[in-house]
């Protein structure tokens, strides 16, 4: 017993391909804004921004974001838990797995195999492999939580163990299909009622795979970077039970003024509206963790990122309900604003956030106390923050800008504007938002030099468990 | 019963149930689970000890 150690292998791994994963994801993001401004650069049909764009979604929802989560969550666990991973030839089953997975997506997509759902595009087999990964995934985790030697089970692993959950019932639910061939399927449902599947899975996909598993993150990394515990535990457990009583109904904003019933549409609403509550619980709770330590966020640029992706959190779980209300959504739907919203969210909220936990995990996975250098962290802070803030400002303004002009009307009743004004003008915003992808691009390679020069010549490093003394301190 | 009855039920159990958790939390018996809950991240120390031969750029001013 006094010799083992906690499993730190599949936790490295998963790091590392985070940092790797996010510059590929958020390169192809760069060239896809890039394409919308120069479409000349559409080159091939496999390299044609409707065969890129679901690989950039993918790449950075599920490589980046889902590499981050099975890092966090794989170390959180053992470490809250006080015991090493359970079942770890599973664990290594999901690393490789879901690497495969990702691989698989890289090639496919471009070759212009889909589904046609977003988020949800892969084809059938790969579907199959994902549902393996994740149910490998499910019995490691909750194998750790099973097998633990502290009394409680800490909040964090609450949100990582109902993130694991739902995007099982979500990716089964949503990836019922008939197969015809290898390579093609078609949904299980028809007209409506797959839309409606289609948001049920699209926004509880943002809600529990963008949102409950970060907070997961959020709950364990703030409070060990800030060297105090959560604000308050209790508000931590009722924001949990909120979160999970009401996300599941969010969906229909998705689909305001098309033929999903408007009954629908309406309650839709409502639960977008009352999911400020627990969405701004959170955000509250992680920055008042700081209450009475702010001095360290001058000093220390992993707490900038961490408390940074809560404000943004804290922003885009404002704006999103806001959008929700129907008469708002008539002017935002289908413009820029929506995918200023998302770039809020996952740049300013997912990735601030994944970013501080690695910068905070990677050292230690090394046997280091702290990142090669610290200034190319603080660096790195600031070009992502400037670029985040030129995307999703330059978003803003082509978004209301195209909603205007799209409802805009002559005294005759007929369009103002055709589309194809408002394509030429939202150019320039599109400009802008190449640079600021840039910029967040560039944060990410400064962020994998420092990685490298962290690890180099350092061996592999595996902490020892500890027999949980505190826990009942 | 239609099923429209057996959705009704559910929502109305979700609803007391949520306001059951919360209840409970607020109330004085679950707050020492919390307090020692809220302190597990702490109950052991994550940093390795600095290895000695390989100081970093930045070194450990910080402490």
């Amino acid at each position: 017993m006094q010799s083992q150690t906690y499993n730190y292998k599949v936790v490295r791994q998963f790091a590392i391909m985070t940092v790797v994963w996010g510059i590929v994801g958020m390169l192809v993001g760069v060239i896809v804004a890039a394409q919308l401004v120069w479409p000349e650069l559409n080159v091939a049909e496999w390299l044609h921004f409707g065969r890129l764009r679901p690989l950039h979604t993918n790449a950075v929802i599920f490589a980046f974001g889902g590499c981050a989560l099975f890092a966090t969550s794989y170390y959180c666990v053992q470490r809250t838990c006080h015991t090493r991973l359970f079942a770890p030839g599973l664990a290594a089953f999901t690393f490789w797995g879901w690497q495969l997975i990702i691989v698989l997506a890289a090639v496919t997509l471009p070759l212009g195999w889909t589904s046609g759902k977003e988020y949800a595009e892969l084809e059938w087999p790969i579907d199959i492999l994902i549902t393996l990964v994740w149910v490998s995934y499910a019995i490691v985790f909750f194998g750790t939580v099973g097998t633990r030697k502290t009394t409680h089970i800490y909040v964090a692993n609450w949100f990582y163990g109902a993130f694991i959950i739902t995007v099982a019932l979500l990716h089964l639910v949503n990836s019922a299909e008939i197969p015809v061939s290898l390579g093609k399927s078609y949904s299980a449902y028809a007209g409506v009622q797959d839309a409606m599947i289609q948001w049920w899975y699209g926004h509880n996909a943002v809600g529990f795979f963008l949102t409950a598993g970060f907070l997961g993150m959020m709950y364990y990394f703030v409070p060990k970077q800030a060297g105090r515990p959560v604000y308050s535990y209790r508000l931590s457990v009722v924001h949990f039970w909120a979160l999970i009583f009401t996300y599941m109904w969010a969906g229909p904003h998705h689909l305001h003024y098309t033929a999903l019933p408007d009954w629908t549409q309406s309650i839709g609403m409502v639960f977008s509206l009352i999911l400020l509550a627990p969405s701004w619980g959170g955000m509250i709770n992680g920055i008042m963790t700081l209450s009475g330590a702010w001095h360290k966020l001058r000093t220390d640029p992993i707490l900038k990122f961490l408390i940074t992706s809560l404000s943004f959190y804290g922003m885009s779980t404002f704006e999103g309900p806001m959008m929700s209300i129907k008469t708002v959504n008539a002017l935002s739907h289908y413009t820029d604003w929506t995918v200023g919203h998302v770039h809020s969210g996952a740049l300013g909220w997912v990735a601030m956030v994944s970013i501080g936990a690695m910068y905070y995990l990677i050292p230690r996975m090394y046997g280091k106390t702290e990142m090669y250098s610290t200034k190319l962290i603080t660096t790195h802070f600031w070009i992502a923050t400037i670029g985040i803030v030129l995307y999703i400002a330059s978003m803003w303004i082509s978004g209301v800008m195209q909603g205007l002009m799209w409802r805009a009307t002559n005294p005759d009743g007929t369009l103002t504007y055709s589309f194809v004004e408002s394509v030429k003008a939202s150019y320039p915003f599109w400009a802008i938002r190449v640079l600021g992808g840039v910029l967040f691009l560039t944060g990410m390679l400064i962020m994998f030099y420092n990685m490298i020069k962290t690890i180099a010549g350092q061996k592999a490093y595996e902490a020892p468990v500890l027999a949980p003394a505190g826990a009942h301190a | 019963m239609d099923i429209n009855d057996a959705r009704t039920v559910v929502t109305v159990l979700g609803f007391a149930c949520f306001i059951g958790i919360s209840l409970w939390a607020f109330s004085g018996r679950a707050r020492k689970g919390f307090d020692e809950a809220a302190l597990l991240p702490f109950s052991e120390d994550d940093l390795p000890a600095p290895d000695a031969g390989r100081q970093t750029k930045e070194g450990n001013k910080n402490g």
